[in-house]
C-alpha cells in the first residue's frame, strides 16, 4: 500500500490572546479534517489567524481551546514547516542547513549526508551545496527551505506562504516542482496563502477563513485531476469560474473586515 | 572591487598619518615649539630604535601585552557566556541586569585601589582590572545580539526539533556572533586604556610605566616611544581582529573591501 502522510483533525480549535484592550481572539472553533496525504491550502484576508492555525499545528504555540489530534504513526516526525522568509540560518551552508533537522534528531552522520545528497538533488541545489544562505536568490534560498522540510521525511508538511516573496516566474516554477515532489511523496500538506489562484493550483481542498476573528467560512473541493500541469491548468474556464466563486466569498470578508477597521 | 582601486584605497589610508606625521616635523624644524618638550617625529624614530636595540622597550611591551590577554580573556569568555545565558533565559536576564547597569558606568580605573588592596601589588591586580573593564562591553554586546536574532530562528530551532544545548551551540552563539565581535573590538580598546592608566601607578613594569616614569624624569622622546607603541600595537591588533573576524564569521556580507 503507498505510504501516506498523517490525518489531522481539528475540532473546536481556539486561540486568543492577551492585548492591551482585554482579550483578542485569533481564531475561533475551528473544525477542520485532513486526510493522509492530502493537499489543503488555507486563504483569507489578513489577520484571519491563517497563520496561527499553521503555528498551532506547527506546536510552535499552543491552543488556548479545543482538540488537535493528528495520526502519524509510522512517522519518525510529525510536521516540518516551510516558512515565509525562508529562515535559512545565515550562518550555516547550504548542506547544514538542509541536515539541521536531522542532526537534532540525532541521525548518524553517514545517513544525514546521504540524505541532504539526496533533498538537493530534489530541489536542483547540487551545485551550491557550500554557498551560505546570503550568495543564493531568494528562489533558491526557498528551495533550501523546502529540502530541509522533505529531508526530515515529515508526515505533515506545514508551507506559510512559501512563495510569496518570490517574482512570478520564480514562483511559477516552484510551485510546479512542489505539486511533482508532492505527488511523489504523498505526505499531508497544509498550505497558507493569499493568492486563490496558487490555492486552486496546488490543493485538493481550499479552505477559506474569515477574520475578526478567524473562522472556517466555507470548504471548496478542488476537483482538477492530477498530475497537474499547473500553467496550463490556470488557463482552464473551470479554473476560472471556480476561482471568481471563491473571490465572491473572501470579497464579502474582505469588505466586512474593511469596514470593522476603516471608519 | 578592481585591483588598481584597491590600491588606491590603500594609499588614501596612509595619507592623514604621513600628513599629520609631516606637519608636525616641519613646524618643530621651523622653530615652532621646543624640541626639548615635543621632540620631532625623527627624534622619536631614534629614541625608538636605540630602546628596542637595548631590548628596554620589548621587556615593558611583554609585561603589558601579558597583563592585557590574561586579562582579556578572564573578562571576554564569562562576558561571552553570561551574555548568551541572559538572552535564552529571562530568570539569568533578571539576576543580571541591575548589576550590570549598575556597574558598567563606573570608570573601572577608580576600582584600582580597591583591586590593589584585593590581589596586591602584582600582575594579579592589574590583570583583574583588565578583565573588569573587559567583561561590560562583551557582555551588553553579547546580550544585545543574541536578544536581537530574527524570532523565525527560534521557530526553526523549535519546529525542527533542536534541544536548549544545540539553541545556545547552533543559533544563538553564531546569531550574535557579529555583535560579539563589535563588543571584543570595543572591549580591546578598553583593555589598553585602563591597563596603561593603572601602570602609571604602583608598578615598575608596564608601557603605562615607562610612559609616566619618562615624564618624570623629563625624558619625552622616550615617553613619546612608549606612547607611538601603544599605538602601533593598536594598529597590528586590529589587523590581526579583522583576520580573525572574516574566518570566525564567514557569512557576514564581505563587500566592505
Amino acid at each position: 500500500m503507498e505510504r501516506r502522510g498523517a490525518a489531522i483533525a481539528i475540532d473546536g480549535l481556539r486561540k486568543e490572546y492577551a492585548s492591551a484592550g482585554g482579550v483578542t481572539v485569533a481564531i475561533d472553533n475551528v473544525d477542520l479534517k485532513i486526510a493522509p496525504g492530502e493537499f489543503v491550502c488555507i486563504v483569507g484576508p489578513s489577520g484571519c489567524g491563517k497563520s496561527t492555525l499553521l503555528r498551532i499545528l506547527a506546536g510552535l504555540e499552543t491552543q488556548s481551546g479545543g482538540v488537535l489530534s493528528v495520526e502519524a504513526a509510522g512517522w519518525a516526525v510529525q510536521n516540518a514547516m516551510v516558512f515565509q522568509e525562508s529562515g535559512l540560518f545565515p550562518w550555516m551552508t547550504v548542506e547544514t542547513n538542509v541536515g539541521f533537522g536531522l542532526m537534532t534528531r540525532g541521525v548518524a552522520r553517514s545517513e544525514i549526508d546521504a540524505r541532504v545528497d539526496g533533498a538537493l538533488k530534489l530541489v536542483g541545489l547540487t551545485k551550491f551545496r557550500r554557498h551560505y544562505p546570503h550568495q543564493l536568490s531568494g528562489g533558491m534560498r526557498q528551495r533550501g527551505a523546502i529540502a530541509r522540510a522533505f529531508v526530515t521525511d515529515p508526515a505533515i508538511l506545514l508551507m506559510d506562504e512559501p512563495f510569496a516573496a518570490l517574482d512570478a516566474q520564480n514562483r511559477a516554477i516552484l510551485q510546479a516542482e512542489l505539486v511533482r515532489i508532492w505527488e511523489e511523496t504523498r505526505k499531508t500538506v497544509v498550505y497558507i496563502t493569499h493568492s486563490i489562484d496558487e490555492a486552486l493550483m496546488l490543493g485538493d481542498r481550499t479552505v477559506i477563513m474569515t477574520a475578526h476573528p478567524g473562522r472556517i467560512k466555507r470548504i471548496v473541493d478542488v476537483p482538477f485531476a492530477r498530475p497537474r500541469d499547473v500553467m496550463a491548468l490556470s488557463g482552464t474556464p473551470e479554473f476560472g469560474a471556480l476561482k471568481l466563486d471563491i473571490w465572491r466569498v473572501l470579497e464579502e470578508e474582505v469588505m466586512r473586515a474593511r469596514e470593522e477597521f476603516d471608519l | 572591487m578592481t585591483r588598481a582601486a584597491k590600491f588606491a584605497d590603500k594609499l588614501l589610508y596612509l595619507v592623514s598619518p604621513a600628513l599629520l606625521l609631516g606637519l608636525w616635523q616641519a613646524l618643530l624644524m621651523m622653530g615652532y615649539g621646543d624640541r626639548r618638550f615635543i621632540p620631532a617625529p625623527t627624534d622619536i624614530f631614534w629614541r625608538f630604535i636605540s630602546v628596542v636595540s637595548t631590548g628596554e622597550l620589548e621587556q615593558h611591551v611583554a609585561v603589558t601585552l601579558w597583563r592585557t590577554f590574561a586579562g582579556y580573556f578572564i573578562g571576554a569568555i564569562p562576558g561571552i557566556a553570561v551574555g548568551l545565558l541572559m538572552a535564552m533565559f529571562r530568570p539569568v536576564r533578571i539576576f543580571f541586569d541591575p548589576l550590570i547597569a549598575m556597574l558598567f558606568p563606573i570608570p573601572k580605573v577608580a576600582l584600582m585601589p580597591l583591586l590593589l588592596l584585593a590581589f596586591g601589588f602584582g600582575d594579579a591586580s592589574k590583570i583583574a582590572l583588565v578583565a573588569t573593564g573587559v567583561f561590560f562591553p562583551v557582555v551588553v554586546n553579547t546580550y544585545a545580539g543574541a536578544a536581537n536574532i530574527d524570532r523565525i530562528y527560534w521557530d526553526v530551532a523549535k519546529n525542527y526539533g533542536a534541544s536548549q544545548w544545540i539553541v545556545f551551540s547552533r543559533i544563538v552563539l553564531f546569531g550574535a556572533m557579529p555583535m560579539i565581535f563589535a563588543g571584543l573590538r570595543i572591549a580591546l580598546a578598553v583593555a589598553f586604556i585602563v591597563l596603561i592608566a593603572s601602570e602609571f601607578v604602583a608598578t615598575k613594569t608596564g608601557l603605562g610605566f615607562l610612559i609616566w616614569n619618562s615624564w618624570q624624569l623629563m625624558e619625552v622622546d622616550f615617553m613619546f616611544a612608549g606612547i607611538v607603541t601603544i599605538g602601533l600595537l593598536g594598529l597590528i591588533f586590529s589587523v590581526v581582529f579583522d583576520w580573525i573576524e572574516k574566518r570566525a564569521v564567514p557569512w557576514k556580507l564581505r563587500d566592505r573591501g
